[in-house]
């Protein structure tokens, strides 16, 4: 499998770009940083980038790199966990929706048709409003977000397992349902929900990074890259480092993402394999 | 006058072309008017040849890298189509030659009209437009017998039948009255006695209009009713071509007789199974009575069933240990439905069914064991072998013990594939090798009866032969009683002892397979018999007929008729027809 | 049963859950309405004060009561009012939603104009350099948050040339086209950027599954030229999946687009939303989401109808 990913041209770019961040969210996380991400160096305010401050300080003096990188932790901690529970609610969900069908089938994804009705921000603003902000909030809102984009990959190709030979075959032994739906439909399911996860994560950064931009994500004086550029907006002309790192730090980590998520679906998917030699 | 010559042709595929050869130094001549069949197995690069010729083989990424196709223009010139320019040959696709397909249903562009695709080549061959184009298509939908052409220029292509879709393809490739017309394995997809309309079809355009033809096919058996000549191709190569008779009665290269003679042809029940005789008194290992399967039709969420389809009604018989009864009919007869409701996949909505052990009601019953038709869709691609074999044990509430491992591995000596397979994916195996492992799965249980479901029709012809030889000798060592549905009477003749022949969800005949195959009596089971392609029958003609198929949707509450049935000797009966 | 008809049945039932998802989702936010409404002056009121104020929003009856109330009023187009404009949800909501469409629609025409040609023209260039260059162009945009497209847009032009695009207060269309055309056309293209390149990727690769369909070959067969290939039998049947993609975008454009009207101070739906969620105004919020809702499925059934002109298959009953 990592052979396939890294013999493949945006697999290649995009695993090396996730793996990047994966150690920069680890060393942020664990405060492994080149300086203290909350520590004001006064007399060093808006400084340019330099041998000491990489990537310039900010109005208060702060470390711009220290705070991208708590920020990337802090981004992929959202991320990872919002995707986390999207993916095994929408898995569950869609799951059983096409294999008991009827009433269920019917509850189910009208309740995701309500959901979906919502621009994924406005439902995330929604949910916030209710809950407050916070980390653990945001997290509940994109992963209520994403759970109806996962309940349908799953119940699309679910549906056609489920008329596939194979499990006529199950039936006719007499299989329980449990063995059909993990071995036989769970199994199958794998390689959709791999890329699928890696495409939600590179959305999820994105919501994540917008929540907090607004101000409604992540709180101060805790850093995230969308709270970066919300305080670079009124000194991008004086201080264009506190815009440029953070925005292009936000791209490439998307990009990784997309890019893995693209080399994933031609790996997995039989049918599109060719097409991206 | 020699209307295309090939010489020495080479296609190859992918990045490198040379090192990916599907052709490998093809030649032939085809004279004006003249047909030439070209047969192959899946892979032997016939249809690839074909492609060659007017170059749609560039679209599909293959790429000619040697010789040359010379091909006589209308106008006397000489044209190597191997050398032509893309401009060129769009002016000769469709004027000069014309092309059909294996797909009807895929064949034509589902969101355009009838009527605008056949026009389309009216416009671009010969200048015609408006009423003129429209005028021309509809005659063009009369030269292949569609009846109220008129009409159906207007009719989208899912509004028709695979057969009707064929006869469309058909005008629009004849369109510009072609001096060759390539037919790319065109009623492959097609049920016995569409393609028999289609092929007659075919022989009387050819005899209009003078054309010269390749026809391209799978089946042998189908180039005795069309071909002058016959190119037999195997692995990339032309092994053998001559005239229609020299190579059907005389072949010379040993893949040529294989194919005559390993693959099952039809010989009207004269290669009918004899192996077997009824005993007095014995109980049958399955006894369907009864049978009726019907869905309810509704037209909107709230109103109330408006009908019900009919699929498969009141059918009864017999099955006795050792013995295979097959189901033949086409497609939406009922047949499958039938099986599928004896394995409990389907709810019967009226029926019985016995077996020794009483009756039973449902799938789980570890003595009734299915073969499903498709072997790459039968397999769970995610498990290993010896997860697949388990799974029947596994369901029947039973362990996986050591003995259970060396029953598999038995079990998948005795079908004939390598011991070290309980470790492999099923990817790793061959369309035949999957259906063995699928035998071997139904034999996990020890069952009494095995529903074979079209289980050799998805095979290449040759391989056919091997799996039915396999099931015949399973079935003697192991006592099975086969239930063989299949659409196909050569691959019957071989495997029954007895034959039902179902209709729009009826049985209409039944009885000894050698009695009803050599002297049937009713009128579909003769009409489905005489469509059966077969080397026996040289250049012979069919009525043309365009009958669709009876509708099997019923107002609420309708019941049919009683049957009533004439017998016609000791085990052969029929319905009598009004 | 015929697609459309199931489309127009699901209709009414998932409006109805948006309704009841708004309206109790409002209702669980901690804190009673009257404090949230008064703020701090709330503490300043006397029990009578309070029940009456309470009986006055009709607040005192049972949840069920409330959302029933609320519902027939919705059927008479009226939202309620909201306390901090002091005027109807409604006519605040009118007031907005020119903007928002003004500028959904000019996104979606920038997406279509750059994101049809350059996904048929990679398609048909399939593994070649422009069709190489076309999906980079596209996978950036796809990993291009709007909002860092537009700070990164300013930041561009200010610093570049100079010119800070976001220019004083809004003008309508209709009072001066040109300022406002000039105000709009930023903010178009950042919604625009990323929406384009979602087109382009689709349709290229609908066109690439198209084009290896039987039906494209037997077109061949005629002799139909390249170009007619492609645009006649080729694309119509690609536009399928462009069109979903469309009107889905669309659909959440029409919901207002929250950051990119922040950044370039514009006074669209999205940031009305966002006023309300922070002030707590929850009759406008209430009032919004509805109509955004609305606007989506709405947006939603005409994609169907779209569809049922584009695909004979799905006019004839077949839609699956």
């Amino acid at each position: 499998m990592l052979r396939a990913i890294f013999s493949h041209p945006s697999g290649r770019i995009g695993g090396a770009i996730v793996l990047l961040y994966v150690v920069i969210a680890l060393l942020g996380l664990f405060d492994l940083t080149p300086h203290d991400p909350l520590q004001q160096y006064r007399i060093d305010r808006l400084k340019a980038p330099s041998a000491v401050y990489w990537m310039g300080t900010d109005l208060f003096g702060r470390d711009v790199a220290s705070r991208l990188m708590k920020g990337v932790g802090q981004s992929f901690l959202v991320g990872i966990s919002a995707v986390a529970i999207a993916s095994v609610a929408g898995t569950v969900l869609g799951l059983t929706a096409a294999w008991f069908g009827k009433l269920w089938d019917g509850l189910v994804m009208r309740v995701m048709d309500v959901l979906l009705a919502f621009p994924a921000i406005l439902l995330a603003l929604l949910i916030i409003a209710i809950a407050g902000p916070g980390t653990w909030t945001s997290v509940a809102a994109i992963a209520i977000v994403y759970t109806p984009i996962f309940t349908r990959v799953v119940r699309g190709p679910a549906l056609s397992i489920k008329s596939r030979e194979f499990v006529d075959a199950a039936r006719t032994f007499g299989s329980s349902k449990t063995y059909i739906l993990t071995r036989h439909l769970l199994l199958n399911l794998v390689a959709p929900l791999t890329v699928q996860v890696t495409l939600a994560l590179a959305w999820s950064l994105l919501t994540e990074a917008g929540l907090s931009f607004l101000g409604l994500g992540t709180q101060p004086p805790a850093s995230s890259l969308g709270l970066m550029l919300a305080d670079s907006r009124n000194l991008m002309e004086k201080a264009p480092w506190l815009l440029i790192f953070p925005a292009i730090a936000i791209m490439i980590s998307i990009l990784g993402f997309n890019l893995l998520g693209d080399a994933l679906r031609d790996i997995l998917d039989p049918k599109t394999r060719s097409r991206t030699a | 006058m020699t209307l295309l010559s090939v010489k020495d042709l080479r296609v190859g595929f992918g990045q490198d072309p040379a090192k990916n050869e599907i052709v490998k130094g093809v030649s032939f001549d085809l004279e004006a008017g003249e047909t030439l069949a070209i047969v192959g197995e899946s892979g032997s690069g016939k249809s690839v040849t074909a492609l060659s010729i007017n170059r749609l083989v560039d679209f599909g990424g293959g790429r000619i890298i040697g010789g040359s196709i010379h091909l006589t223009r209308a106008d006397g010139s000489v044209l190597d189509v191997t050398q032509a320019s893309e401009p060129v040959l769009e002016k000769i696709r469709g004027a000069e030659i014309g092309m059909i397909f294996q797909e009807p249903m895929t064949s034509l562009n589902p969101v355009l009209s009838i009527g605008t695709q056949i026009e389309e080549s009216f416009r671009l061959h010969r200048g015609l437009t408006g009423r003129q184009a429209t005028a021309a298509a509809k005659d063009a939908l009369d030269r292949v017998r569609i009846p109220d052409a008129a009409r159906r220029l207007r009719y989208a292509p899912n509004q028709l039948s695979g057969g009707m879709l064929q006869r469309v393809m058909i005008a629009t490739a004849l369109a510009c009255n072609p001096r060759l017309l390539i037919a790319d394995e065109p009623t492959t997809a097609l049920d016995v006695t569409v393609q028999a309309q289609i092929m007659a079809l075919l022989a009387e355009l050819k005899r209009e209009t003078g054309m010269g033809m390749i026809f391209i096919t799978h089946d042998i058996g189908l180039v005795a009713g069309i071909a002058d000549r016959v190119m037999v191709m195997q692995a990339g190569q032309a092994v053998e071509q001559g005239a229609l008779d020299a190579v059907l009665d005389r072949p010379q290269h040993s893949y040529t007789k294989h194919l005559l003679s390993a693959v099952p042809h039809f010989e009207s029940g004269r290669a009918a199974r004899t192996d077997f005789k009824r005993k007095q008194g014995e109980a049958p290992a399955l006894s369907v009575d009864g049978l009726t399967v019907r869905f309810k039709v509704k037209n909107g969420l709230f109103s109330r069933a408006q009908g019900a389809v009919h699929a498969v009604e009141n059918v009864g018989f017999d099955l006795m240990p050792g013995e295979t009864l097959a189901i033949v009919g086409e497609s939406g007869s009922g047949k499958s439905t039938t099986a599928r409701a004896i394995l409990g996949l389907v709810k019967p909505t009226r029926g019985r069914f016995v077996t020794h052990k009483g009756s039973i009601s449902d799938a789980t019953d570890p003595a009734t064991q299915m073969v499903f038709q498709n072997p790459y869709a039968s397999l769970n691609p995610r498990l290993r072998i010896d997860s697949i074999l388990a799974e029947p044990v596994i369901a029947a509430g039973g362990k996986v013990t050591n003995e259970t491992r060396e029953k598999m591995k038995a079990l998948l000596q005795r079908v004939g594939l390598p011991e070290d397979s309980l470790e492999r994916y099923p990817h790793q195996f061959s369309g035949g090798q999957r259906q063995r492992l699928c035998i071997a799965r139904a034999l996990m249980l020890n069952p009494s009866i095995v529903v074979l479901d079209e289980a050799v029709s998805a095979l290449d012809v040759s391989v056919q032969a091997k799996v039915l030889e396999l099931l015949v000798d399973l079935q003697k060592e192991f006592g099975l009683a086969y239930l063989f549905v299949s659409h196909d009477m050569a691959v019957v003749e071989r495997i029954a002892h007895r034959i039902a022949v179902v209709y729009a969800g009826e049985i209409v005949e039944i009885g000894e397979a050698a009695s009803v195959l050599s002297n049937p009596q009713h009128s579909y089971t003769k009409r489905l018999i005489s469509a059966v392609p077969s080397i026996d029958r040289r250049n012979q003609r069919f009525e043309i007929d365009t009958r669709q198929v009876a509708s099997l949707v019923r107002p609420p509450a309708y019941e049919p008729p009683e049957a009533r049935w004439r017998d016609y000797g000791a085990d052969h009966r029929a319905r009598a027809e009004a | 049963m015929n697609y459309l008809t199931r489309r127009l049945l699901t209709f009414p039932l998932v409006m109805l859950g948006v309704s009841i998802l708004v309206f109790f989702a409002i209702r669980m936010i901690p804190g009673d309405a009257i404090t949230a409404m008064l703020g701090t002056e709330a503490g300043l009121l006397t029990p009578a004060q309070r029940a009456a104020l309470s009986e006055y929003f009709g607040i005192d009856q049972p949840i069920l009561i409330q959302y029933w109330k609320w519902l027939l009023g919705v059927f008479q187009s009226d939202l309620g009012i909201s306390v901090t404009h002091g005027k109807p949800v409604l006519s605040i909501i009118l007031e907005r939603f020119p903007l928002t469409l003004q500028l959904a629609i000019m996104a979606m025409v920038v997406a279509l104009a750059v994101g049809l040609p350059a996904g048929v023209f990679a398609a048909t260039r399939k593994e070649r350099p422009s069709d190489l260059g076309v999906r980079i162009f596209a996978m950036i945009g796809q990993s291009t948050p709007n909002f860092v497209v537009g700070l990164l847009l300013i930041y561009a032009l200010s610093a570049g040339f100079g010119i800070l695009p976001t220019m004083g207060e809004f003008t309508p269309f209709s009072v001066d086209p040109l300022r406002n055309l000039s105000q709009m056309i930023l903010p178009a293209v950042t919604l625009g950027f990323a929406f384009a390149a979602s087109v382009t990727r689709i349709s290229r690769s609908a066109m690439l599954d198209v084009l290896s369909d039987d039906y494209v070959r037997t077109a061949r067969s005629k002799g139909v030229p390249k170009r007619r290939v492609i645009w006649r039998h080729a694309l119509p049947n690609a536009l399928i999946p462009v069109v979903t993609l469309s009107g889905v975008e669309f659909g959440y454009l029409l919901g207002g687009a929250v950051l990119v009207e922040q950044i370039y101070a514009l006074p669209g739906l999205g940031r009305l939303v966002l006023e309300a969620i922070l002030q707590r105004d929850y009759a406008l919020v209430q009032g919004c989401v509805l109509f955004i809702a609305f606007n989506f499925l709405v947006v939603n059934l005409l994609v169907d109808l779209l569809y049922v002109a584009l695909d004979p298959r799905i006019r004839l009953g077949e839609g699956g």
